[in-house]
């Protein structure tokens, strides 16, 4: 009896063992490849692409906005773009009454440039269209050009597209004050400098600001 | 402008020089097709003042143009 149940165990394993291969086989076909175990293999994360891709962005912020645009935010770190509408009657025509603060990765902010009342912030982004599972930003200056070109280009659609909050959802306010008087003191400095411009600088920059 | 990357450049011609161009007008239109939006900076000749002009079409674009440069759309942010 033994004897014979024996022989159909191994009848019956040799013929599952083609499928039992089959099976391991369309397993390891399903699984998503594994990395090499060789050290050497592994993929390294590059510490200096986003500061190439920043530098890169910078040049072309800077070939894109004015000298004054560029200077602003190289020594301030955002640009003010002017305002299309007249946001009342009593507005005096030819005068910005209005004007947006570009911040990079950071809401667009309104203000009133007479008395530096804050309006509201708009929280725009330029997310990558592919399909990656993580959001991608632009590098800092081709976020704050991106905001640029969108505003000064077609100022409506993007304001259309931002979600308005009142200043304070992310910017500080008071940091937001803050840089509306820092931006006063740099524009009366650079005034200053204009009318009697030293010597050796061609556009009135302050020299120590171009080294890298 | 690629997030993560920065600046690419895309593709390069002269728009005088059919194959040239008919290379830009495929790339621009690949571009727009993958919901990109497209600008040209522009200088006023009289103020000097630097803006960006909207592009739709291939044709839009001023002959005096070097250059158009592509983003993302925007999208209303958190």
């Amino acid at each position: 009896m033994l004897p014979a149940l024996l022989v159909l165990a191994l009848i019956a394993l040799v013929l599952a063992t083609p499928l039992v291969i089959g099976a391991i086989r369309r397993w390891r076909e399903s699984r998503p490849p594994r990395r090499s175990e060789d050290p050497l293999d592994l993929r390294l994360y590059d510490p200096g692409r986003e500061r190439r891709a920043e530098q890169r962005a910078r040049e072309l912020l800077r070939s894109c906005v004015n000298a004054e645009e560029w200077a602003m935010y190289r020594d301030l770190g955002f640009i003010r773009v002017g305002g299309r509408h007249r946001r009342r009657g009593a507005d005096r025509p030819g005068r910005t009454s209005y004007a947006y603060l570009v911040y990079p990765h950071k809401p667009i902010v309104a203000y009133v440039p007479g008395s530096g009342q804050l309006l509201s912030e708009y929280c725009v982004e330029f997310p990558d269209l592919g399909l990656g599972d993580r959001p991608v930003k632009l590098p800092p200056s081709d976020d704050v050009l991106a905001k640029w070109m969108a505003l000064t280009s077609d100022e409506d659609r993007v304001i259309k597209r931002a979600n308005m909050h009142l200043v304070g959802r992310q910017h500080d306010p008071a940091r937001v004050r803050r840089d509306l008087w820092r931006l006063s003191e740099w524009e009366r400095r650079r005034e200053r400098r204009r009318a009697s411009p030293p010597k050796n600088t061609s556009d009135g920059e302050h020299p120590a600001k171009h080294s890298r | 402008m690629k997030p993560g990357h920065g600046e690419v450049l895309l593709t390069e011609g002269d728009p005088r020089v059919r194959e040239d161009e008919e290379r830009l007008i495929e790339e621009f239109r690949r571009q727009l097709d993958e919901g990109m939006w497209a600008a040209v900076p522009t200088t006023h000749a009289g103020s000097g003042r630097r803006e960006a002009q909207m592009v739709k079409d291939y044709a839009d674009i001023p002959p005096e143009a070097e250059r158009v440069i592509f983003f993302p759309r925007a999208s209303g942010g958190g």
